[in-house]
């Protein structure tokens, strides 16, 4: 591995952890679409920014594009207020316009210079090596690497500082608001670090994939984990598991950098979405599947409960007493003789004792969902399980 | 005689121009448990969040013990209606009942052992101590409101406002928290509710405010809970049976 080839996967890697922080609290507040105008309408920003400062490294640059993203946040906030139209509408009307703004610039007046659209869209990681600063004649490493590692550092220091603030107003705004933690100055501060992040990553990833990379991460986390800080890191730990995997395939099959971080980003979501242990598709669907096999072995018990007649409790009869197919009767029957909760004896089937203690309990639980009563059975039976 | 805990001068509340709480006067005595009743939409909720400083009104002031609200938010702790908040967040009972001591922590400062050590008393007090590390999602509605509870319990305010803490409970804990309440009474505290349930005002409650947008009557229940108020207030002619 070649020490550009390093540096690459080293910017990719912050650029995912970068992404992944703000990521999280905005796929929690389900905002998730706003880091996609942000994207967008940060271009105009860093037109304006290189008119202004004539510089395209200017940290100036930066902190322009970024009251851009912020801007755009607070112009759908304001189109929103006015109950017109919807948030997701705003959102809609009010990128584009920023967004064209932007590419009628660009093509306008700044033809000459680097800030062509291809790059603001794709960005261009395997450039980044080559585009380093120097001080004093001394190599200090890409630009893309010292930028992103800056506002890396600047994002952890805050996540740090105001983790519990973050927590608090975006679980419970109302509550933040009472106890005197501003929901409103949380909110422009985690747009205004989405913001200077997006700027930041542009370099490396482009404006439209820097969605990827904060909303994909998260998303797979949320499946995966109950707990806030779990979620952050699982989701800083995917986006870095992409970036570099994204890199090798990228490296082999000689395609787009970001393009094959994406492509992972997607298939690492897929993966979780399917397999999560508890959250995931096949996870569901099983658990549905038991549910609704131990809704028909309890009414089954039940209806044994209830009669005490011979021909209500006959092998061969129960079907049509409870109007099931033979099939559903006999998967039922054999699972109910499995765990011993009845006994056949000439053909006519009865509860045992255990049969007898669970069915009770089971109908007590169902009558009064006092979780207390069922707490030991939960463990055994996915139907009592939340 | 007693001394005012929450006083209320002049409220107007309006969302786009409509009047949602017009012009209240309201005095809120110390250690009463009041409930504050009337239809819907007829600014309940909003008079507590207006008084928790949550909702900007267009005229009027709220002092509590006699001061601005800003200097006396540790002294007032907040239970929200349930559905306000999104119960599928990655985080669990404990972490959401020690949300309540942020308050008296301040900014950037974090909880430690004896934050922990308060939420977990207040847990053991709504009973709900086994399911600390219960996922929040994974609890019944009355359990979700006992969390609530307990996150307002931590706060050790000396007054209370709850945003409809009966809705969506079983009875058992309906029951469990009432009593935790009329504990709090007991205590001193202010305790402030807003219900719906007009048949459990007179066993509940001793002190009550009639809302419809206006101000219609607030005192003791035994002095105005009737007929009148409750016409008043419903607008429909108003007959309940009460068992006092």
């Amino acid at each position: 591995m070649t020490s550009a080839q390093f540096e690459i996967q080293l910017i990719a890697s912050l650029v995912a952890i970068a992404c992944a922080i703000p990521g999280t609290f905005l796929v929690l507040r389900k905002m998730a679409m706003i880091s996609d105008a942000i994207s967008h309408s940060i271009l105009p920003g860093i037109v304006l920014g290189f008119f202004l400062t004539q510089d395209l490294n200017s940290p100036w640059l930066i902190l322009l594009a970024a009251a851009t993203g912020v801007l755009t946040v607070v112009l759908v906030e304001k189109i929103q207020q006015t109950k017109l139209v919807k948030e997701d509408t705003a959102i809609g009307l009010v990128f584009p316009a920023l967004f064209s703004i932007g590419v009628i610039l660009i093509a306008k007046f700044a033809n000459d210079v680097h800030l062509d659209i291809d790059a603001v869209l794709l960005g261009e990681l395997a450039f980044t090596p080559f585009d380093r600063i120097y001080y004093d004649g001394m190599d200090l490493g890409p630009k893309a690497l010292l930028v992103i590692g800056v506002i890396l550092f600047v994002t952890i220091l805050l996540l740090l500082a105001f983790f519990k603030e973050l927590k608090l107003s975006t679980f419970d705004a109302g509550l933040a608001t009472s106890l005197g933690f501003s929901p409103i100055i949380l909110h422009y501060g985690l747009m205004s670090v989405a913001s200077v992040t997006t700027v930041g990553a542009f370099d490396a990833v482009g404006a439209i994939l820097v969605v990827a990379l904060m909303i994909a991460p998260a998303a797979s986390a949320y499946l995966l984990t109950t707990d806030l800080k779990k979620m952050i890191a699982l989701a800083a730990t995917f986006g870095v598991f992409s970036a570099i995997s994204g890199y090798w395939i990228a490296h082999f099959l000689d395609a787009s950098i970001a393009g094959s971080m994406t492509t992972m980003l997607g298939i690492v979501f897929l993966a979780v979405y399917l397999f999560a242990p508890s959250k995931g598709l096949i996870a569901v669907l099983y658990r549905e599947k038991q549910q609704r096999i131990e809704v028909y072995l309890i009414t089954f018990l039940l209806h044994l409960k209830n009669h005490s007649e011979e021909n209500e409790r006959h092998v061969n009869h129960l079907n049509e007493h409870i109007n099931w197919q033979k099939v559903r009767s006999k998967t039922v029957l054999n699972l109910a003789l499995k765990n011993n909760m009845i006994r056949i004896d000439n053909n006519i089937v009865s509860l045992t004792k255990k049969g007898e203690t669970f069915t009770s309990k089971a109908i007590d639980y169902i009558v009064t969902y006092e979780d207390g009563l069922i707490e030991d059975m939960k463990d055994d039976f996915f139907l009592f399980r939340g | 005689m007693e001394k005012i805990a929450v006083k209320v001068d002049d409220l107007t509340v309006a969302y786009n121009y409509k009047p949602v709480l017009w012009d209240i006067d309201l005095q809120i005595p110390e250690g009463v448990l009041m409930a504050i009743v009337g239809p819907n939409g007829a600014g309940k909720s909003t008079l507590i969040k207006s008084i928790l400083g949550i909702l900007k009104p267009i005229a009027g002031s709220v002092t509590i013990f006699g001061k601005p609200y800003d200097s006396q938010r540790k002294k007032v702790a907040y239970v929200p209606q349930k559905g306000s908040v999104d119960w599928d967040f990655p985080t669990t009972a404990l972490d959401v009942v020690m949300m309540g001591t942020y308050g008296s922590l301040g900014w950037i400062k974090r909880p430690g052992a004896n934050e922990k050590k308060r939420a977990l008393e207040a847990l053991e007090k709504v009973g709900m101590l086994s399911f600390k590390s219960r996922q929040i999602s994974q609890l019944s509605g009355g359990q979700q409101q006992r969390i609530f509870l307990a996150r307002a319990l931590v706060q050790d305010a000396s007054i209370y406002f709850m945003d409809e803490p009966f809705q969506g409970v079983d009875a058992t804990t309906e029951v469990a928290i009432i009593n935790i309440l009329k504990e709090l009474r007991k205590a001193g505290k202010t305790v402030v509710v807003v219900h719906h349930d007009l048949q459990t005002v007179p066993e509940y409650f001793d002190w009550v405010t009639f809302l419809n947008v206006k101000k219609i009557a607030t005192g003791p229940v035994k002095d105005i809970f009737n007929d009148e108020n409750l016409t008043k207030t419903y607008g429909i002619n108003y007959k309940v049976s009460i068992q006092k």
